[in-house]
């Protein structure tokens, strides 16, 4: 296995015949793809139909095409993870689906997870030739999703556990199997090590699986590379917590030579005002945790959630849109994102705002709730909400939002999903002493190999950057595996 | 897997369980909880550990039926198995010696009380337990806690067992004969809002264990969420012991009445 993209060179012959294929003006003149989606009326009666249909071999085939292999390709420098981009995106324009794969797996581990909910928009795609003439992108996304299905649908028999390296013997652990810890226990089995990935609830696949709807990511996807990671040995422990149940010193004593936290998002932020916590205002990991982890609302689940006939989600990102379609799909016959910024600020995905829209979802943007009411019981009734405008640029570089003095109004709702951020998962920093921990409470580590200041401590995702994205966690993942494999090689004598 | 060794009832609706977990039987300190789930569409519940015994790898879990979730979990017989038990979750009893302390606990809030008027009387404090219910049945663990209790009051609603009348009555009538250096109190909220009211008017320390509504119980959803001295706290991994007389008990009671 190797850290740098040696497959499908852009000098290979067969690359250079399919330049000659067809010329810049063909590519160009085909329109991006646009990807089936289900009609929205039908998917807000469904939780577990993807939204996202994929493309299909004539798409993803005439999709490549437009790609123009460029000299240079920028997309690469805008993937966090420097994925070869036309190296897999020209298989796919020569039908070689599974070798377009291949590409994809030397440096993503999860591409079918990542061509679902990269914001690619914001990263490979933004950097694409094609905006230079005012065109649409290449739809990168859509092709790591179709190379990655295709791969999955129709196993190869390669990666078959013959083809893995000798079994070191030495032990390394994992907490946490979110897309973090699923990538660095990939990459550590495939070097050989002994893995075993501990996690604190009852399902593996972290934010994957609590967090993430299966309208956006279907569960199935992801237990396909958990069940991958198993085949090729990683061994999984469920209802395990590293720092409670079993400490960093008993990993150490059990003879594991690097344990890699992975532990990610804990507590949900609040905003602090009047009335946050009236019966019927949560946090969006209870909303999303109780839905998607413990199938609240369905057949043969015990769990309970609120259901509100007018939902308010306070909040712009990704996960306020995955929350305010949910509260769609559970019956909200409203359902409003409440943002204090207007849309051209909102850190969402272009196509979850787009989605919640035709899902019926309402924008109520430059608005900031001050103040929930309660009914006698307790329960919330109404927010109340402070207008704003935006101002001049702040430290994130995006307008600020001012309030309009006095310009407030009163909307009735019956439940409010805060989705203001998390602050890191406080298991593992208070646990280890002599550990450099950040005043946010991360876990801080050399970027480079995510070692912290425990030499047998390694971190990454959520726990040290504190909120991002699925792919960057990922590559946290991957640099740790390269830097736990350096450390203990060149403090271990060849066996 | 976690096989069920031993169950008693304790009464109709309250039974106690040991259950293999042997790293948590070795981790876990007074005051620390455990999740528990049942079944593929199962809850998950918090429950307080009650005892462990490192060296036979079990700890002990006293749970009353009062929903769908724990009726199921109380129907299982030894040699069932819960789907999952994690922890030990939340922060372990600060246990010093400070003098004399009252333990009182009420209905099955006696089960969390156990481990630490064990531990108070091993740090070396006069304890004094007072254990309260409705009525004689509903009275659990006493002989448990008489070997760690200098005395041991029971108070019962009907009269029906040791003196009539409800857990403040003995707790004052402790504070009125004798000082009184810390109160632990674990029970209904209700129980605990009132044992505070009483103790904050004779200014006597008073932690207080709560049994908030959870659902992961890692310190990631905040559905466990209190207001202690006019701030946000997360019951889950701030807790569950608090200084009772900075805890907004009255929203507490309504919070957990979110899902009736």
């Amino acid at each position: 296995m190797s850290d740098t993209t040696t497959s499908s060179p852009r000098d290979a012959a067969w690359r250079e015949e399919l330049r000659a294929a067809h010329t810049a003006k063909q590519r160009t003149s085909i329109p991006r793809v646009k990807m089936p989606e289900l009609d929205p009326d039908y998917r807000v009666t469904t939780f577990t139909e993807e939204v996202n249909q994929g493309l299909s071999e004539q798409q993803a085939v005439l999709e490549a095409t437009r790609c123009m292999d460029c000299p240079d390709p920028q997309c690469i420098t805008g993937c966090p993870v420097n994925i070869n981009i036309p190296g897999f995106i020209k298989n796919i324009e020569r039908g070689h689906f599974h070798e377009a794969a291949e590409v994809l797996k030397e440096t993503s581990a999860l591409p079918a997870v990542c061509g679902r909910v990269c914001p690619q928009e914001k990263q490979c795609e933004s950097r694409c030739i094609y905006l230079k003439m005012k065109k649409a992108p290449v739809a990168i996304g859509y092709l790591e999703r179709y190379a990655a299905d295709y791969d999955r649908l129709n196993p190869s028999s390669e990666d078959s556990p013959s083809t893995l390296p000798v079994a070191n013997g030495i032990k390394v652990a994992v907490a946490g199997s979110g897309p973090a810890g699923l990538s660095f226990a990939g990459d550590m089995i495939k070097r050989g090590y002994d893995v075993t990935v501990y996690e604190a609830l009852h399902e593996i696949g972290g934010v994957l699986k609590y967090g993430i709807p299966e309208f956006r990511l279907p569960n199935a996807v992801v237990d396909v590379e958990i069940e991958g990671l198993r085949k090729l040995g990683v061994k999984f422990v469920t209802d395990c917590i590293i720092g409670k149940t079993l400490s960093f010193a008993d990993l150490l004593a059990e003879g594991y030579a690097a344990v890699f936290v992975a532990s990610g998002a804990g507590l949900p932020r609040f905003m602090g005002i009047p009335g946050e916590n009236l019966i019927g205002v949560m946090s969006s990991n209870e909303y999303l945790t109780r839905v998607n982890l413990m199938g609240a609302g369905r057949e043969g689940h015990d769990t309970p959630v609120a259901r509100g006939h007018v939902a308010a989600i306070i909040g712009g990102g990704n996960t306020a849109m995955d929350s305010v379609r949910t509260a769609r799909r559970m019956g909200a016959e409203r359902a409003i994102i409440v943002y204090r910024r207007s849309e051209a600020e909102m850190p969402a995905r272009i196509e979850e705002v787009k989605h919640a829209k035709e899902e019926g979802v309402e924008f109520m943007t430059l608005h900031n709730p001050v103040e929930y009411l309660g009914d006698e019981k307790g329960r919330v009734r109404a927010m109340r909400l402070q207008r704003m405008e935006l101002g001049e640029p702040d430290a994130s570089g995006r307008r600020a939002p001012v309030p309009v003095e006095g310009d407030i109004v009163e909307i009735p709702v019956d439940m409010v999903i805060v989705s203001v951020g998390v602050s890191p998962n406080p298991l593992i920093p208070s646990s280890v002493e002599g550990l450099d921990v950040s005043r946010r409470g991360t876990i801080v580590v050399n970027e480079a190999s995510m070692q912290s200041s425990i030499p047998e401590l390694y971190a990454g995702g959520d726990i040290v950057r504190g909120g991002a994205t699925v792919i960057l966690a990922m590559g946290d993942g991957r640099r740790a595996a390269a830097g736990v494999h350096e450390a203990l090689t060149h403090t271990r004598p060849q066996e | 897997m976690f096989k069920i060794l031993d169950k008693k009832h304790f009464s109709e609706n309250v039974v106690c369980f040991v259950v293999e977990a042997p790293l948590i039987a070795r981790s876990r300190r007074p005051g620390h909880f455990v999740i528990v789930r049942l079944g593929e569409g199962g809850e998950r519940i918090p429950l307080t550990i009650t005892d462990a015994d490192e060296r036979k790898g079990t700890i002990t879990l006293v749970i009353q039926a009062v929903g769908e979730s724990t009726r199921k979990i109380c129907a299982l017989e030894a040699g069932d198995c819960l789907t999952d038990v994690v922890g030990p979750l939340g922060r372990a009893t600060k246990i010093e010696k400070v003098g004399t302390v009252v333990c009182c606990g009420g209905g099955v809030g006696v089960a969390p009380l156990l481990p630490i008027v064990k531990a108070m009387k091993e740090a070396g404090n006069r304890v004094v337990t007072i254990l309260a219910a409705r009525t004689r049945d509903l009275i659990i663990l006493e002989e448990q806690v008489r070997p760690y209790s200098d005395e041991v009051i029971i108070m019962t609603d009907d009269g029906s067992y040791g003196k009539k009348g409800l857990v403040t009555n003995g707790v004052e009538e402790v504070i009125l004969r004798e000082p009184v250096d810390l109160v632990v109190t674990i029970g209904p909220a209700i129980m605990m809002k009132f044992v505070s009211l009483l103790t904050k008017k004779y200014n006597i320390p008073t932690m207080c264990s709560l049994n908030t509504i959870m659902v992961d119980g890692t310190g990631m959803c905040g559905a466990c969420r209190v207001t202690v001295d006019g701030k946000t706290r997360f019951v889950c991994v701030e807790g569950p012991e608090f200084d009772a007389h900075q805890v907004d008990f009255d929203e507490m009671l309504m919070r957990l009445r979110s899902y009736n």
